[in-house]
C-alpha cells in the first residue's frame, strides 16, 4: 500500500481504463442521473451568486427569477456603506477573524501533526488507547460536550478571550486522525537512516516528516479553516470588539428585508471563501483522503 | 502489547536507555495535543455523564438526584419523545441515503478524469462547506408567492395559493431532510472519491477474465471489498452527521418549530442548555445522544466488516 515517494503526485489522477465492463446504456443512464442531481446540488449555489448581483427590484420581483437580468454592484455598495456605519469598525471584525481562524488553524496543524508522528511511527505504551480515544471522538458531534466545555473554559479563566474559541479547536480529532493515517505510509527506512545519522526525533519530525506530509497539512489547514470560518464565537465572546467577521455578517443577514441586497452579498462571501480554499487545495485534499480509511 | 514491544526492540537492537529516551520524546510530542484533547473532549464527556445525575443550574452547586433526569425525559417530556422520533427518522433516512449518495456519485465521478472529475467533485462537495449558505433555502421555501418553490409551482398551475412550507407541520420534516441531504456530501464523499482512485486497476482486468460481466458485479465483487477501510470511515462521518441535525432545523423551521415538527435531540439539548439553564437535564440529553451516536457507529462498523466476506 505504501506509496512511492519519488513519483510525482500526478500519479493519482492516472487515467482509468474505461473499456472493461462498461455498456453504453449504463453510461448514459448513470450520467443522466448524476446530471439531474448535480443540478439540484448546484442550483442553490447559483442562486446565491445571482442574488448578490441582482438590483433590489429584481430581488423582490414576482415571479422570482433565478438568473440576474441587469447585474449591478449596488448590493456591494450597500454592504460597504453598512460596514462603514458599523458601531465597531469592520476592520476590527476582520482582524478578529484573522487571529481566531489563523491562530486556530496554525495551532491545530502544528499540535495535531506533532502528536500524529509518534502515533504513526513510534511504539510506546498507551499508543492504542490514545488513538482509540481519538477515533471514538469522531463518532459523536461537538454538541455532546458543549455544556461541560463551557464550564471548562470558564474555570480556566479564558472565557471572553480569543483563546476560548482557539484552544478547543487545536485538539479536534479529525485532523489528528487524517494526519496519523497519512504519516503511516512514509517509509520507515528514511526515518531509520536519519536516526543513524544522529538526528533527534524532533529534528526528524520537522525536517523529514513535515516536508513529506505537505498534502496532509494543507488538508488539515483547509478543513480546520472551514470549521473556524463558520464559528460566530457567540457562546464565548461577549465583547463586541472580540467577535469575528462571521458574527457581524450573520447580523446583516438577520437584519430584515431592508438589507436584503447586502445580505445577498454576505451569503455569497460566506460561501465563496471556503469554496475557494478548497478549489486551490483540492488535489492535496484528495491525496490525503486516500489514506483516511479505517483499518482493524 | 509488551511482548510485541520487546520483539521490536530486539530486532532494532535498541538499548534500554535509548528506548526510554525515545519514548520520552514520543510523550513530549504527544503532550500539547492530548492535554487539550483531555480538557475539551474526554473530561467534558465524563462530566456530562456526571452532571446528568444532578440538578444543576450553573449558579448553585449541583445536587445529586439519581436517575430523576432520565425518568423525567422518558416519562414526562412530550417534546423529547417528538425530538427523539424526529432524530431517528432523520438518522434512518438521511444516514443511509447520504451514504449511498456519497458512494454512488463518487463511483460515477470516478469514470471521468482530470479537470472534469475535479469539477464534478467540487459541485457535489461545495454545499457541505459553504457555511450557512443553506439559508438560501429560506428564499426557496418562502411562504408567500415570492418564494422560488411557490413561484414555480404556481406557474405550473400545480397550486393556486402559496404554501407556507415551514409553518405547515406535515412539510417540515420532509423539507428538512431534503436540505440535510443537500448538505451531506462532505468528508465521507471525498474519502470515497479518493478511495476509488487507489484501487489496483489490474484487479478489474483480472476480474473481467474471471467472468465479471458488468459494472454492478465489478462494484460488488471488486470495488467495495477493496475500499472497506474507506467505507468504514465514510460511515462514521455520515452517521455522526445524521444524528446531529440542529442548525438547519433552527434556521429554517425555527426553534420552537410549529408543533415541534422540526425538534431534534440536539435542538432540545440547546433549548435546555442555553435557554433554560437546566444543565443537569441538558447533560442527560447529551449523554443519551452520545450513547446513540457511539452505539450506531459501532453497530454499522460491524456490518461493514462483513461486506464481501
Amino acid at each position: 500500500m505504501a506509496r512511492d515517494y519519488m513519483k510525482p503526485r500526478r500519479r493519482i489522477f492516472k487515467r482509468r481504463q474505461k473499456t472493461i465492463n462498461r455498456s453504453m446504456a449504463g453510461n448514459v443512464t448513470l450520467f443522466i442521473l448524476m446530471g439531474i442531481c448535480a443540478v439540484f446540488m448546484v442550483l442553490p449555489l447559483v442562486m446565491i451568486v445571482n442574488n448578490a448581483f441582482k438590483p433590489l427590484d429584481e430581488l423582490f420581483r414576482y415571479p422570482p427569477t433565478i438568473f440576474v437580468r441587469n447585474p449591478s454592484w449596488d448590493n456591494f455598495y450597500d454592504l460597504i456603506i453598512l460596514m462603514s456605519n458599523s458601531w465597531v469598525p469592520f476592520a476590527r471584525y476582520i482582524f478578529n477573524t484573522i487571529i481566531i481562524t489563523g491562530g486556530g488553524t496554525l495551532g491545530h496543524v502544528v499540535l495535531a501533526s506533532m502528536a500524529a508522528y509518534p502515533l504513526a511511527k513510534h511504539d510506546f505504551p498507551g499508543k492504542k488507547l490514545l488513538f482509540g480515544m481519538v477515533v471514538l471522538s469522531l463518532m459523536f458531534s461537538w454538541q455532546v460536550t458543549q455544556i461541560p466545555n463551557y464550564l471548562v473554559i470558564s474555570k480556566i479563566g479564558i472565557n471572553n478571550t480569543y483563546l476560548a474559541v482557539m484552544l478547543p479547536a487545536f485538539a479536534y480529532g479529525l485532523g489528528l486522525y487524517l494526519m496519523k493515517q497519512f504519516m503511516e505510509q512514509i517509509p520507515d527506512s528514511i526515518i531509520e537512516s536519519a536516526r543513524l545519522d544522529g538526528a533527534s526525533e524532533y529534528k526528524i519530525f520537522w525536517t523529514i516528516i513535515m516536508p513529506n506530509v505537505k498534502p496532509a497539512w494543507l488538508t488539515l489547514a483547509v478543513l480546520q479553516f472551514q470549521s473556524m470560518w463558520g464559528n460566530t464565537g457567540s457562546a464565548f465572546l461577549r465583547d463586541e470588539e472580540l467577535k469575528p467577521l462571521q458574527y457581524a455578517l450573520n447580523q446583516i443577514i438577520n437584519s430584515g428585508p431592508a438589507r436584503q441586497g447586502a445580505a445577498a452579498v454576505v451569503t455569497f462571501i460566506i460561501a465563496a471563501v471556503p469554496i475557494t480554499f478548497f478549489i486551490i487545495c483540492q488535489s492535496s485534499i484528495i491525496e490525503t483522503m486516500t489514506t483516511s480509511g479505517m483499518k482493524e | 502489547m509488551k511482548r510485541k514491544k520487546d520483539a521490536t526492540n530486539n530486532k532494532n537492537e535498541w538499548s534500554l536507555g535509548h528506548r526510554i529516551k525515545r519514548n520520552r520524546a514520543s510523550y513530549v510530542m504527544l503532550a500539547p495535543y492530548f492535554i487539550l484533547f483531555f480538557m475539551f473532549t474526554v473530561l467534558p464527556v465524563l462530566t456530562s455523564v456526571f452532571f446528568s445525575f444532578t440538578d444543576f443550574n450553573i449558579l448553585e452547586m449541583p445536587k445529586f438526584i439519581g436517575w430523576e433526569n432520565y425518568i423525567r425525559l422518558f416519562l414526562d417530556d412530550v417534546i423529547f419523545k417528538k425530538a427523539i422520533a424526529n432524530t431517528l427518522i432523520f438518522a434512518v433516512i438521511t444516514g443511509p441515503i447520504s451514504y449511498v449518495m456519497c458512494l454512488l456519485f463518487a463511483w460515477i465521478i470516478n469514470e471521468f478524469k482530470g479537470k472534469t472529475r475535479a469539477f464534478l467533485t467540487l459541485i457535489f462537495y461545495a454545499p457541505s462547506i459553504s457555511g450557512n449558505a443553506y439559508l438560501v433555502w429560506n428564499l426557496i421555501l418562502k411562504g408567500d408567492r415570492y418564494g422560488y418553490l411557490n413561484g414555480l409551482l404556481m406557474k405550473l398551475d400545480l397550486i393556486n395559493t402559496p404554501v407556507v412550507w415551514m409553518k405547515t407541520e406535515k412539510y417540515v420534516l420532509p423539507v428538512l431532510i431534503v436540505v440535510q441531504l443537500w448538505l451531506s456530501l462532505g468528508t465521507g464523499f471525498l474519502t470515497f472519491i479518493a478511495g476509488l482512485q487507489t484501487i489496483d486497476k489490474s484487479l478489474y482486468e483480472a476480474g473481467a477474465v474471471d467472468g465479471i460481466k458488468n459494472r454492478w458485479q465489478e462494484l460488488w465483487y471488486i470495488t467495495l471489498p477493496s475500499m472497506k477501510p474507506q467505507l468504514m470511515f465514510g460511515a462514521v462521518m455520515q452517521i455522526t452527521q445524521s444524528f446531529a441535525v440542529a442548525d438547519i432545523s433552527i434556521n429554517l423551521a425555527g426553534n420552537p418549530s410549529v408543533n415541534d415538527a422540526g425538534a431534534t435531540v440536539v435542538t432540545h439539548l440547546l433549548d435546555y442548555g442555553s435557554i433554560r439553564y437546566e444543565m443537569g437535564y441538558a447533560c442527560a440529553i447529551a449523554t443519551l445522544l452520545f450513547i446513540m451516536m457511539i452505539g450506531t457507529n459501532k453497530l454499522i462498523q460491524k456490518l461493514i466488516r462483513k461486506v464481501g466476506n
